[in-house]
């Protein structure tokens, strides 16, 4: 294993170290617990959103706190969800007086810290909703499970929930137009390599040298089937047509098409499978009024890519082109 | 006999030694359906744990398990941090105010741990959980005739309860994600449950 660490232990300490060094001016870091805050905070009146869970993802979730986005993210051990603690500090200091969303993405361990930090802020007289996200379609018997895992919706949620609280939406009003684009996405991916976490030092699943794992996780679960690499056009097809098969999209929508690489995968990649993507949006008749493409819920160096969809309406889209300034997303502010 | 401050105090101590000399086997069993890090995390906390019990002045059963539920929550993590945690600070609700335990109110408390932990996790007898092996634990505790025999039973109970998990289908958690590849595993959650109710019943012969 290489890696650019001091050591595995301080993997995210250091790194947040990096985050304070680099953006002190407008976010605040703090390491006892671990949660990363708008300088500003807590803006007073507006609604405040946390989001967290396991490190390992960046940009998600510490690159999207500033204006616009969340107040805070609370960043656990890589891969593993952080603790009650953490989102009870940060519902408490974003809290403007009208209450705190939390953005949790759909594993257990999440979902039980989250619930926690949510009965101990209540008991301090702090409103939360929570906004669940669980958008992979990889996940089929849904019933059987702990249910579809969070992944590529989760950015768009803290956008457009983010925007809507700053444009002075009341608590519920945030909550309910963050779940409308749960409702409305749909995503998958797919690994060409696994990731190695710093702590385990080897990686989490097994691929052949020509094989592709098509329906991961972005914790290196395992997906819905291997199979020899092919052509990007023919894995484009394998991660679209289940998303479009499960809304499902039909002709005549218009959405918002998201390409994220998981971390090892080059921009360069991300167009070609970009241009798929536009190629099977147009012949199922669909209008992608906006993109978004790049690295921005990853697994660590992993190689591959998700594809998410949102089906758009005129709020959603008022909400996703309103201003946000936040390290890792920034336009019209 | 009773269940009193020092016993509690001997019970977290042997937990804590019991999961320590169970590290191995709990992340091979967490590694085969899950994410491989339940002894790892449950040691980290149950550690941390001592280091706070030994600088706090505890005076009563309660305050013991409040500082351990506490120091789980922010120490474990991932699922097993607030089961256990939610387990312990229901516990110590139950017994608030009493320095002596006797049997009736301690399996009412296991009770109201029980109920705490299957709030907090939605898992259901059968889900291949901790819950298999906690529910007929305290279901031996509330039949027995005495606190000895009730702890013997309990774990036993528990015992029996996690090696049932072995032909379950999961249906909480990642394991949930591996369907029928998930039958044939022992789940780790109802392993260390066990050494739970193992270490209750040392406690209280020692």
């Amino acid at each position: 294993m290489k890696k650019l660490i001091n050591s595995p232990e301080a993997v995210v300490a250091d790194s947040l170290r990096g985050v304070q060094a680099a953006h002190g001016d407008r976010l605040r870091v703090t390491f006892d617990p671990y949660t990363v805050v708008r300088a500003d905070a807590p803006v007073q009146g507006k609604v405040g959103l946390v989001s967290g869970g396991g490190s390992g993802h960046e940009p998600l979730h510490g690159g999207f706190v500033g204006p616009g986005m969340l107040d805070a993210a609370c960043p656990g051990e890589v891969f593993t969800s952080p603790t009650p603690d953490q989102m009870y500090e940060a519902s408490k200091a974003v809290n403007g007086g009208a209450g705190v969303v939390h953005i949790v993405k759909n594993y257990t361990g999440d979902v039980l810290n989250f619930e926690m930090a949510a009965d101990l802020a209540r008991a301090d007289g702090i409103e939360v909703e929570t906004i669940l996200t669980n958008d992979d379609v990889a996940v089929q018997d849904s019933l059987y499970t702990a249910g579809r895992r969070g992944v590529g919706v989760t950015v768009l949620v803290e956008k457009i929930a983010g925007a809507a609280a700053a444009e002075g939406k009341s608590l519920t009003e945030v909550a309910e137009i963050g779940r409308k684009v749960n409702a409305n996405g749909r995503s998958m991916g797919l690994a060409l390599t696994p990731c190695i976490t710093p702590a385990a030092g080897e990686p989490s699943f097994e691929l052949g040298e020509d094989e592709v794992e098509i329906g991961i996780g972005i914790h290196g679960e395992p997906g819905r089937f291997k199979e020899q690499v092919g052509p990007a056009s023919q894995l484009t097809e394998r991660l679209l047509h289940p998303i479009i098969e499960d809304l499902p999209f039909t002709s005549g929508d218009r959405v918002l098409a998201f390409v994220n690489g998981m971390g090892g995968t080059p921009l360069i990649e991300l167009y070609v499978v970009y241009a798929e993507v536009a190629r099977i949006a147009a012949e199922h008749g669909l209008t992608i009024e906006r993109n978004l493409i790049g690295n921005y819920i990853t697994s660590l160096e992993m190689q591959g890519a998700s594809i998410t969809l949102l089906k758009l309406d005129d709020e959603l889209l008022h909400y996703w082109d309103a201003p946000v300034n936040t390290p890792a997303l920034r336009w019209g502010a | 006999m009773s269940f009193d401050r020092d016993a509690t105090l001997r019970w977290i101590d042997l937990f804590a030694q019991s999961i320590e000399a169970h590290r191995q086997e709990l992340v091979a069993l967490d590694t085969a359906i899950g994410d491989g890090d339940h002894g790892t995390n449950l040691n980290r906390g149950l550690q941390k744990a001592l280091e706070k019990l030994q600088a706090a002045e505890l005076d009563d059963p309660a305050a013991v398990l409040k500082t351990v539920a506490m120091t789980l929550i922010s120490t474990v993590g991932g699922a097993a941090g607030p089961l256990y945690g939610t387990l312990f600070l229901e516990l110590g609700k139950a017994l608030a105010g009493q320095a002596e335990v006797d049997l009736p109110a301690y399996a009412a408390a296991w009770r109201a741990a029980v109920a705490g932990v299957q709030s907090r996790g939605k898992a259901e007898p059968g889900d291949k959980t901790m819950v298999d092996a906690l529910l007929p634990a305290v279901q031996a505790l509330e039949q027995a005739p005495d606190l000895n025999t009730g702890l013997r039973a309990a774990a036993e109970a528990a015992e029996q309860g996690m090696l049932g998990t072995t032909a379950l289908l999961a249906r909480k958690g990642r394991a949930s994600y591996l369907g029928e590849r998930s039958v044939g595993h022992q789940d780790p959650g109802a392993t260390s449950t066990f050494y739970l109710f193992a270490s209750a019943e040392q406690a209280l012969r020692s």
